[in-house]
């Protein structure tokens, strides 16, 4: 009977071990919130006209190496920008303060990064800066209607320019 | 009877059999509190509807998982994305697959044997002894399953779904050749942790539905073979059409 | 009345339980129709009738576990009319009862079954209950079978469990539901004694419903003799021995043929093998 009731007890607490393992892999594995415990990151603030589909959680990289992630996206309604607060791991502390902050897409259906491309200073960013150089995220329709746009304004320019 | 007159009367039927199941849920409700005190009782009943369940939880998470990644992969490829393969099937794993077909297999599996067990304890008399020793059989005997049944059901949902994760990269990564970084990090990329609460939400109340539907069932199963015979069928049926019902209702409101 | 009171009786007097005129009816069907019976305290009292009179339906109505359509059940002072939920759960932890096959939890071992009452009511350290249900257990012989699951016991032996746990809470009160059927004659007399000396030794009022007339004959101080929704005979059993009512005569003597008739209800033999018609 005792016997029993720890086979029980004993398989019942490698199933609820198990159970709450898969949940902790797919809250800090499958999405990008990464529950680092006690990380060491200093934030980094990037204004941009437009974030696209950047997500909270969504990795910062360097030359394609994740060093840190975006921590906070907000809205400053005074400067009409989208302001991204990056975390940068504490190891990656010499990046030059004028580099350039970009959003990019990876592949054609994946998900938004931001990328870094360090410039020529030789002063470093530290915690709480703001980054002055951004791109903004392309956005695929903007880009269209601006082909389009550009397109159609050559089309009404030429026969201006034949009949002179 | 004319059919009118009788569609009338099922239909009277339905909707007492919809009151009687309402009431029974509230009074397995308003018990289980103390049920929780008896805290042996319920965990003999996770090991029964959770840990006894979990080989066949894992074994169809890997193939559904693989079945995705093969299926995910043949369609993605003809956007050329396939390294999107990740995302697709974590977020068909997590939102849909896992909590769904976790539920239907817990129906089957963990929620027909509640059934027959309580209809066998009715028809050897168990449940009118209990009573007879002044002991409520829905408290001592109904409520520590049920509870079972909803701690258990997330957590099997939540196996599921990983395997089936690893499922979906063996066949994408090992051997369809979708880079291996890429179907992590796009997953990482995309993923949010909304969507893993939506599954988390979703297995919850189904595991709430089926545990209760298969307590019920057991409970007011005519104490014969034949009613217990009845009763586990009709906990399967109840149970399968009940998680797919609350899955359409429930993407609904969470999306 | 001829019922014997028993010296070691609880306090109290009048009888124990007591219904007057109470009707029931399953589904239309009428089960009881002024159904009058008194159980004195102290005594075992029989209640005897043909299959289907509704006897273990009467004691699902003593125990309250349903209630009747008309008429008054009144046990050890209380109306069970009157009680609610938790008032009835109160009365029956003074009762025990033995169902037929004994109905042990089979998920639990016979010590555990035995233990179960004092588990569910009492706040008992764990010394204390192994020693009740030791004693129990002695008391029905089979303290060396309190590590067997039910499974493993023959029906004897089950329904010997099934009465350790039963009086594990010393009731006022014990009913016996068919305490004799399926059993071999050796199991049958056990039976018998324990259900004789547990009345006698604890004091009970004992209740045993049965249509074995034989063992009856040497168990009950006092019977009821039910047919068709009434008693139709009171007595002890060497009064109803000597009953001239035609009913009562043939259920004492075993006959298949009398005011029970053999047949069901049915058509007329000739005109039915006659026409051939298949019975609709």
């Amino acid at each position: 009977m005792s016997n029993r009731h720890a086979t029980i007890e004993l398989s019942t607490g490698l199933f609820v071990l198990l159970g709450f393992a898969a949940l902790l892999f797919m809250v800090t594995q499958i999405t990008a919130r990464g529950l680092v415990l006690h990380e060491n990151t200093y934030r980094l603030v990037a204004r941009f006209d437009n974030v696209g589909s950047l997500k909270i959680g969504a990795p910062v990289s360097m030359g394609g190496v994740s060093v840190g992630r975006v921590e906070a996206i907000d809205y400053d309604s005074k400067a009409y920008k989208a302001v991204a607060r990056l975390a940068i791991q504490a190891r990656f502390d010499r990046i030059p303060n004028d580099s350039d902050v970009a959003i990019f897409t990876a592949g054609l259906l994946g998900g938004q990064y931001v990328g870094i491309t360090p410039g020529g200073a030789e002063t470093f960013f530290k915690d709480g800066d703001q980054v002055d150089l951004t791109q903004s995220a392309v956005v695929l329709e903007n880009l269209i209607s601006k082909f389009l746009f550009d397109k159609a304004g050559q089309e009404a320019k030429k026969p201006e320019g034949a009949a002179k | 009877m004319s059919v009118a007159g009788e569609l009338l009367l099922s239909g009277r039927e339905l909707l007492q059999k919809w009151g009687r199941f309402t009431l029974f849920t509230a009074r397995l409700l308003a018990v289980s509190p103390r049920a929780l005190g008896r805290f042996r009782l319920v965990v003999a009943q996770v090991y029964n509807a959770g840990a006894l369940s979990l080989v066949i939880i894992m074994l169809s998470g890997l193939f559904v998982g693989m079945v995705l990644g093969l299926q995910g992969y043949d369609l993605l490829r003809r956007f050329g994305s396939t390294e999107a393969l990740g995302t697709a099937a974590a977020l068909g794993l997590l939102r849909e697959l896992g909590p769904v077909v976790t539920a239907l297999l817990f129906a089957g599996r963990a929620g027909t044997a509640l059934a027959s067990e309580i209809g066998l304890m009715s028809a050897t008399d168990q449940l009118s002894a209990m009573e007879m020793m002044a002991v409520d059989p829905v408290r001592r005997v109904c409520a520590p399953r049920f509870i079972g049944g909803v701690i258990a059901m997330p957590l099997l949902a939540a196996i599921f779904s990983t395997i089936g994760i690893f499922g979906a990269q063996l066949v994408g990564v090992t051997l369809m050749g979708v880079d291996s970084g890429q179907f992590w990090s796009q997953m990482r990329g995309s993923v949010e942790l909304a969507d893993v609460v939506e599954g988390i939400i979703k297995s919850i109340a189904f595991g709430f539905a089926c545990s209760a539907i298969a307590v019920y069932e057991g409970y007011h199963a005519v104490p014969t073979a034949e009613g217990v015979g009845r009763a586990t069928t009709r906990t399967v049926v109840t149970s399968s059409v009940a998680v797919l019902a609350l899955d359409y209702t429930l993407t609904a409101m969470l999306l | 009345m001829t019922s014997v009171t028993h010296p070691v009786a609880r306090a109290g007097t009048g009888p124990l339980a007591h219904l007057v005129d109470v009707a029931y009816a399953v589904g239309g069907r009428p089960v009881f129709d002024g159904l009058n019976i008194s159980i004195a305290r102290g005594s075992v009292t029989a209640i005897m009738g043909p299959s289907g009179t509704g006897k273990t339906t009467l004691l699902r109505l003593i125990t309250g576990q349903i209630r009747p359509g008309r008429g008054r059940v009144e046990v050890a002072g209380e109306d069970l009319a009157a009680l609610d939920t938790d008032g009835l759960y109160r009365l029956r932890r003074r009762m025990g009862m033995l169902f037929q096959n004994g109905a042990l939890l089979t998920d639990l071992d016979v010590y555990e079954n035995v233990a179960f009452p004092l588990r569910e009511h009492t706040q008992l350290p764990e010394c204390l209950i192994a020693r009740t249900v030791l004693m129990k257990l002695q008391a029905v012989g089979l303290r060396g079978a309190a590590r067997l699951m039910p499974a493993e016991l023959s029906g004897g032996m089950s329904r010997r469990v099934a009465l350790a746990r039963a009086i594990v809470m010393d009731p006022e009160i014990l009913i016996y539901d068919e305490p004799f059927a399926g059993l071999d004659p050796i199991a049958l007399g056990v039976v018998l004694r324990l259900i004789r000396e547990t009345n006698d030794a604890l004091g009970l009022t004992s209740i045993v419903v049965s249509h074995d007339v034989h063992v009856i004959g040497q168990l009950a101080d006092h019977t009821y003799l039910l047919s068709s929704g009434k008693v139709v005979a009171e007595g002890s059993p060497a009064e109803l021995e000597r009953d001239p009512a035609p009913v009562v005569h043939q259920f004492m003597a075993g006959e298949a043929d009398g005011p029970v008739p053999f047949h069901y209800p049915a058509p007329d033999y000739a005109a039915q093998l006659l026409g051939a018609e298949v019975p609709a």
